[in-house]
């Protein structure tokens, strides 16, 4: 187990074993969105206070979750980088720190969506909706920076450093606005608390959740490849397996 | 390493930036005077109507600190960066998060002292109500520290890019938010007469945590920019 | 793309003083020197020498714990400096490029600092520091009003107020003239038979014997 993790950390065993898995990962996350999708459209019941417009969150409720997962993946792989000084780590931060930044756009706009047939306008400083701007905003920090340092190395670790402080101020950040929210629009916040939900509404949003975390994982190990192919060129092992694929 | 050369090591560099700033006098008054005008400009954007901006002034006062604040953040580490001189400090066999301590203490005195002696006079300015002004000072006072203290991350990390202003900005606003929600809220609540000893709790922990942790991420920070 | 070295002093205590191991480095994809080893120890110089851009700094700066070196380890009194780092750098003075010396701060003011941030000090005090290097009478200017070379002496004056027993020098004698040059050159001949250590980049010729003094050739 752990010398799988150990070959995992070099570029070439991470390289491979990424393009064997991410056919699999394709298909599965294309499945399961065919029957997320169809599932939650189809065959969930209509809601009797929101109608058919509250269907969208089996798109803003993933998205919404997997921007935070994202942020997570991204600080903890950056504080391995930065501390046990691993490569595919670093890889694997960079690499994700776009995709969390496309989840959050994406609760943001559906959430805005869903704010027209629900509030009546498009936009509302909810507090959900408040935090997951924030949220972009850390994202577009650490995007910001990456691009702004050229040293591949310095510019991994400064977006680790950046990516830990981040994660300490989120808690305070999202506890800041629920209390914020809470003393200016006591009122709306309860309409997104709904009571427990049923099990027929349930069980496309975990499906959901699934396709989206998978299509995540499957992304990332695109990006992490495409990432390698660049940082690597000039290796030896990289040179072998192009020469060797251009037969 | 004694306690006592720690604390020296601190009390140096703390000295050292306290006359470095009053060499360079502007580098105080420049942010203060930005401070004020940009306080200033409100009534004129949007009404010089007392009852107005007697509820918008707490907002206003505060988002006024934290852009001054932001302007006068690059000198912590900027001219030391360029002439070597935090070289030095990393190669000094003193932790460089004492040191790193000594230098946010010499910011917050020479730019976040004097935003809260200047605030009442903006207070007044902004009609805020006599009640709301000791608020205004202790949010200040808990507040201005922990913006020193987050923005020297900031600055660490982007002390070796030759454009590096900007994206301070990007990089530090989104953390100084919850300062902002509770400051502000704070002289709003004390200017409705109620209390506001949550607010003041809060933003007491806010800078326990800062005052702890920002320093190593602050000194982690540099010696990954000066790699 | 290799780095060759020259005339290694065979050191009797080998445990002593700092180590080079296998280290390289490489920036932005480009590879500046590897496999470059070398050991320094009480009362030896090395020179290192190399054309423009064959990453003498660099080296300097890894050999200081400012950037990590990419490959092999350095070590000093055989252990690697980042593991002991605060006990490395009180043994250590590292004057770079950019030399840290104030332009705000007079001469005086710059050594009070340098000094408090060391870990030992010397009995030389800061007017005789300030005068061995040819700074008499310049004690009080803001350092922003002397020439290159004499703020270049303000920095090496810190050589002497903090006694350390090795010294990193990137090319001590730009900026200062001859007269000047002889005083900052017997300042580290004098270090190194008093049984110091001494890394430098310089084209400046020392006027040491063979037994103290080897060089390090990198070359592009």
């Amino acid at each position: 187990m752990w010398s799988f993790f150990h070959r995992l950390a070099s570029p070439k065993h991470f390289y491979q074993f990424a393009g064997r898995l991410i056919p699999w990962l394709g298909w599965s996350t294309l499945v399961l969105f065919i029957i997320g999708i169809y599932l939650g459209l189809f065959v969930a019941p209509t809601d009797y206070q929101q109608g058919e417009s509250y269907r969208i969150i089996y798109i803003h409720v993933p998205a919404a979750w997997m921007s935070m997962f994202v942020y997570m993946v991204m600080a903890i792989s950056g504080g391995i980088g930065l501390i046990w000084k691993m490569k595919m780590a670093d890889v694997v931060a960079s690499s994700a720190a776009p995709l969390g930044a496309a989840f959050t756009i994406l609760a943001l706009v559906t959430g805005s969506l869903w704010g027209k047939p629900m509030w009546g306008t498009w936009w509302i400083w909810d507090a959900r909706l408040t935090s997951e701007l924030i949220l972009l905003f850390l994202y577009l920090g650490f995007i910001a920076l990456q691009s702004a340092i050229e040293d591949r190395r310095t510019a991994a670790n400064a977006c680790a450093v950046l990516a830990l402080v981040g994660v300490v101020n989120i808690p305070i950040i999202h506890y800041s606005v629920e209390w914020w929210n809470t003393l200016h629009q006591g009122a709306t916040v309860t309409r997104f608390d709904k009571p427990a939900m049923a099990t027929s509404m349930l069980i496309p949003l975990l499906t959901m959740f699934l396709a989206f975390k998978l299509y995540f994982g499957l992304t990332l190990l695109m990006r992490a490849r495409v990432e390698i192919l660049e940082r690597e060129r000039d290796t030896t092992w990289m040179k072998e397996m192009i020469t060797e694929s251009g037969k | 390493m004694t306690n006592a050369s720690l604390f020296n090591a601190f009390l140096t560099v703390l000295k050292r930036d306290l006359t470095l700033a009053l060499r360079t006098r502007s580098e105080i008054a420049n942010p203060l005077i930005f401070f004020i005008i940009v306080v200033s400009l409100f009534p004129l954007a949007v009404s010089p109507e007392s009852g107005l901006l007697r509820t918008v002034a707490p907002g206003v006062i505060w988002v006024a600190a934290l852009l001054s604040t932001m302007l006068s953040l690059d000198s912590i580490f900027r001219s030391d960066f360029e002439d070597g001189s935090l070289e030095q400090m990393l190669l000094s066999p003193h932790p460089m998060t004492v040191l790193v301590l000594g230098k946010v203490t010499a910011h917050w005195l020479v730019s976040g002292l004097p935003l809260i002696l200047l605030s009442p006079l903006l207070g007044v300015l902004l009609f805020l109500p006599f009640e709301a002004m000791p608020a205004l000072l202790a949010t200040l006072a808990l507040g201005t520290p922990v913006l020193s203290l987050i923005g020297a991350i900031g600055v660490a990390l982007t002390v070796g890019l030759r454009r590096g202003g900007v994206l301070l900005s990007l990089l530090v606003l989104p953390l100084y938010i919850p300062v902002l929600i509770f400051a502000s809220n704070a002289i709003a609540t004390a200017a409705a007469d109620l209390s506001i000893k949550g607010q003041l709790y809060f933003l007491a922990a806010m800078f326990a945590l800062a005052v702890t942790l920002a320093p190593l991420a602050t000194a982690a920070a540099l010696r990954i920019s000066l790699r | 793309m290799t780095a060759s070295t020259s005339a290694i002093p065979q050191s009797v205590s080998v445990d002593k003083g700092l180590e080079v191991c296998n280290l390289g480095c490489s920036r932005e994809d480009r590879e500046l020197f590897s496999g470059l080893n070398f050991r320094l120890s009480s009362g030896h110089a090395i020179q290192i020498e190399g054309p423009n851009g064959s990453g003498k700094t660099t080296l300097l700066r890894m050999l200081c714990g400012l950037r990590l070196p990419d490959e092999g380890e350095i070590l000093w009194n055989g252990r690697d400096i980042s593991e002991e780092r605060s006990a490395f750098l009180s043994n250590l003075s590292y004057i770079g490029h950019a030399h840290g010396v104030k332009g705000e701060l007079t001469p005086l003011e710059n050594l009070r600092v340098s000094q408090a941030m060391a870990a030992r000090n010397n009995s030389l005090s800061l007017d005789e520091a300030l005068e061995r290097v040819g700074l008499f009478g310049f004690e009080d200017a803001p350092s922003r009003t002397l020439s290159a070379g004499q703020r270049r002496r303000v920095a090496l004056a810190r050589l002497l107020i903090n006694p350390t027993p090795l010294w990193i020098l990137d090319e001590p004698f730009t900026a200062i003239d001859i007269q000047g040059q002889k005083q900052i050159e017997t300042m580290i001949t004098d270090h190194v038979l008093n049984g110091g250590m001494a890394i430098l980049t310089s084209h400046h010729p020392l006027d040491l014997s063979e037994d103290h003094l080897s060089s390090v050739k990198l070359c592009t």
